[in-house]
């Protein structure tokens, strides 16, 4: 990372932390809104928001990394999230799982290398009515079959 | 007794109605039944409390006294009528008529099945492992008859052991996850280097991104070892490059001895805590092959001639030149632990710490050049070992200005736990032995360096000393028991009149000497927080130990740990001083002649700042 990305990351930070106030419970809308618009928390960005929180760096590693929604690298503009819980596991969430990984030419976890779609796996959503169940970033995709699942891609690229 | 509404509820899930004000809230009594026994509690106890003020066994594994409730491994569960499900005793407080079992088929069950699963992730067998025989999984295990793994059993390692750190070394395997450590790094000590990452099935105890421990802000304090029920946590142990040293006939291995082992090793070795085993542990020494056994109380002695005449030194520049670069309040600076800690949290306070270096680094150097000199050995063929309460202490002899003889000025530091272990595998039995006494040229220390070992002992020793320089007369306290700098309340402050001073020190005529002592950094981090906000103008000397209740608490001291025990221990410490002949540092007969043969400009002269000052890193908290 740049110095003067750096600069950048720390004066937002900082801005932040005037806005949702410079205390423990500002922790999540300033990861968030971090991961609105970067996309990912770096390393650099976790301390420096313990440290304007006066927390813990490693507190703030373990709340990025119990939720799923907030990533610590950087991810592809449409990040692909199908539910791997039990009702969309056994509406056979594999065979959207391979497909998907077929027509983007990743597996799961990784990110496609213009930096498009990243695969990921999540828990539950509540859509176990209508699985298997996809998010592409905020918009949600339900009963879904291979094609179906590969034509919505395909929408995204 | 409210009948109506209520009236499906069992007796003991229904609320207390208080008839008089005075009786109800918290610090009235309540009567429950546990086991059948009516006992009366104070409102608010929770049950675990509750049973052992009656002497009803509950099993304990996350719960420790010196840290808050967390409630986390679920082994103390009891029984309470009218409830669905089990309840933690140990986070449960008593607020009405409760019944509770603590032994019924259902505890017994629930509690075998959580050491069953507990097992099924601990990966590990006992026999070759540094806690066997004092791990409370293990016990627990004894306890409640385990003959298998019902859930079956880790057989491979999923984790890397971490033996990055000079001091601590960190093996997951045998993680339980009772966030004991979690507590200690953030609550008892906030330093926060561990935490539960990962949180939900691939929960680990981990630090930032998982880095080295050497690579993050840990200051080697090593409460967390003493604090862990299991193996997962354990001191970087030297003992087999100590017994290679003892066994090569050209090496000349000296040990030095701290106050804080000495009144704790007995525990090793099944004494109750707060017996000094100070000769006997000479004469074991001695049986172990140790060359020379030394008093790091005798440095302990020269560190307060150095940092008692380095503080006079800076008031008189501060109060008679005006120099305004001269840092007051000054902070000790025998601590390792507190040492990292302000060099990581507070780098642009460095110029308030001492410059003296710790009682340990002070030994190392003189036994390679004085010592070395005198009896005609050379340097390089002379080991030093330390035996310290600490396992920042093997971090500090390690750090890279601490060459200042011109070799590593200690080569090893051994804890209290160690010793034992060598003292065990070399057959003794350390109870059984009679006394000796320490070898010359350094001899019996006195009672003022042997009362390091407590929180406040550094403050009182030098307290003797100083008040003696500037006035000639000895402190004004029954016995030179300095007791405002005695207790174990987290940050104490106090102040001395000095009053017909000496010429020289005419200045600090009717001065109080304000000071402050500090246990534990959470404490010190208060302190440093008020110095930030400029409220300790009035303030000259600050002692400040990294571990709870001073070095007698330190991270290398056997297990277990809690206030009941480090309390004995600092009795033991404070006993023993009262019954030495010499108890003020600088009537260390020794310490007259050291500074007559070797260090002839004095305290604080240019040999001295060779040999016993240091500086310090500005080392930040960023993790790179």
């Amino acid at each position: 990372m740049l110095v003067s990305e750096k600069h950048g990351l720390t004066a937002e930070i900082e801005s932040l932390a005037e806005k949702y106030g410079r205390t423990r419970e500002a922790l999540l809308p300033i990861l968030q809104e971090i991961q609105m618009r970067h996309g990912y928390i770096s390393e650099f960005a976790q301390q420096e928001i313990a440290n304007f929180l006066d927390i813990h760096p490693v507190e703030v590693y373990g709340v990025v990394t119990f939720y799923a929604f907030l990533s610590r690298k950087p991810e592809g503009r449409y990040i692909v999230k199908l539910c791997q819980t039990i009702a969309c596991d056994l509406a056979d969430k594999e065979a959207i799982a391979r497909a998907i990984e077929r027509e983007l030419n990743i597996k799961f976890g990784e990110t496609t290398q213009d930096t498009k779609f990243t695969l990921q796996y999540i828990n539950c959503m509540g859509m176990c009515d209508q699985g298997p169940a996809m998010l592409v970033n905020d918009d949600v995709y339900t009963h879904l079959t291979p094609h179906k699942a590969v034509e919505i891609i395909k929408s995204y690229k | 007794m409210i009948k109506d509404k209520l009236s499906r509820t069992p007796v003991s899930q229904q609320p207390l109605i208080v008839k008089k004000e005075e009786e109800g809230g918290i610090g009235s009594f309540v009567e429950v039944e546990i086991n059948g026994r009516k006992i009366q509690v104070q409102m608010g106890t929770t049950i675990l409390e509750a049973c052992r003020q009656n002497n009803i066994h509950i099993p304990t594994l996350c719960y420790h006294e010196d840290l808050c409730l967390a409630g986390l491994c679920r082994i103390c569960v009891v029984e309470i009528e009218g409830m669905r499900t089990l309840q933690a005793a140990c986070t449960y407080p008593i607020t009405n008529k409760l019944k509770i079992q603590t032994t019924s088929e259902k505890v017994r069950k629930a509690r075998r099945h959580i050491l069953d699963l507990l097992l099924s992730e601990h990966y590990g067998e006992c026999y070759s492992c540094h806690r066997n025989g004092n791990c409370e999984l293990q016990s627990l295990a004894k306890e409640y008859g385990v003959d298998g793994y019902k859930f079956g059993h880790i057989t491979e390692r999923r984790h890397t052991v971490d033996r990055s750190s000079y001091s601590v070394i960190r093996d997951m395997d045998k993680c339980v996850l009772c966030k004991r450590c979690v507590r200690t790094c953030i609550d008892l000590q906030e330093v926060g280097v561990l935490e539960a990452t990962h949180r939900g099935y691939d929960t680990t105890i981990s630090t930032f991104y998982d880095k080295p421990l050497a690579d993050v802000i840990c200051i080697n304090c090593g409460q967390c070892i003493n604090r862990c029920p299991t193996a997962a946590l354990k001191a970087n142990d030297p003992s087999d490059e100590i017994w290679v040293a003892i066994d090569n006939p050209k090496k000349h291995v000296v040990i030095q001895t701290a106050p804080s082992p000495r009144a704790s090793i007995g525990e090793e070795f099944g004494l109750p805590p707060g017996h000094s085993m100070t000769k006997q542990l000479n004469t074991a020494l001695r049986w172990i092959g140790f060359d020379k056994v030394f008093d790091t109380n005798f440095t302990a002695d020269l560190t307060i001639m150095e940092e008692g005449t380095e503080l006079l030194n800076r008031l008189k520049k501060k109060l008679v030149e005006g120099d305004n670069n001269i840092k007051l309040p000054q902070f000790t600076s025998c601590s390792p632990g507190w040492v990292k800690y302000i060099e990581h949290f507070y780098p642009d306070y460095l110029d308030y710490l001492s410059t003296c270096k710790s009682p340990q680094q002070m030994f190392g150097a003189l036994i390679k050049t004085f010592y070395a000199q005198e009896n005609n050995i050379a340097p390089e063929d002379i080991v030093t070992v330390a035996l310290m309460p600490c396992s920042a202490k093997k971090f500090e002899c390690n750090r890279p200005e601490m060459h200042s003889s011109g070799f590593k000025d200690v080569d090893y530091g051994l804890t209290t736990r160690e010793m034992a272990q060598m003292i065990r595998e070399a057959g003794i039995n350390l109870p059984d032995l009679e006394g000796s006494g320490f070898d010359d040229p350094f001899g019996d220390a006195s009672g003022a360096g042997l009362i390091f070992g407590a929180t406040g002992g550094v403050m009182e020793a030098a307290l003797r000393t100083v008040y003696e320089i500037v006035t000639g007369r000895e402190v004004p306290f029954k016995n030179l028991e300095i007791t405002p700098c005695r207790g174990f309340e987290g940050v104490r402050q106090a102040s001395v009149k000095l009053e017909g001073t000496l010429p020289e020190w005419n200045f600090l005529e009717g001065v109080d000497l304000n000071f402050m002592i500090a246990h534990g950094t959470a404490n010190a981090k208060k302190v440093m927080e008020a110095l930030v906000r400029g409220e300790l103008e009035n303030i000259h000397f600050i002692e400040v130990m990294a571990c709870p209740g001073g070095c007698i608490g330190g991270g290398g001291q056997p297990i277990p740990t809690s206030p009941e025990i480090r309390k004995k221990r600092a009795e033991a410490i404070y006993n023993e001083d009262r019954g030495l002949e010499v108890r003020k540092s600088h009537q260390n007969p020794h310490i007259k002649y050291i500074y007559e043969k070797f260090l002839i400009d004095g305290p604080c002269g240019h040999i001295s700042h060779k040999l016993l000052h240091t500086h310090y890193v500005k080392r930040g908290k960023f993790i790179a």
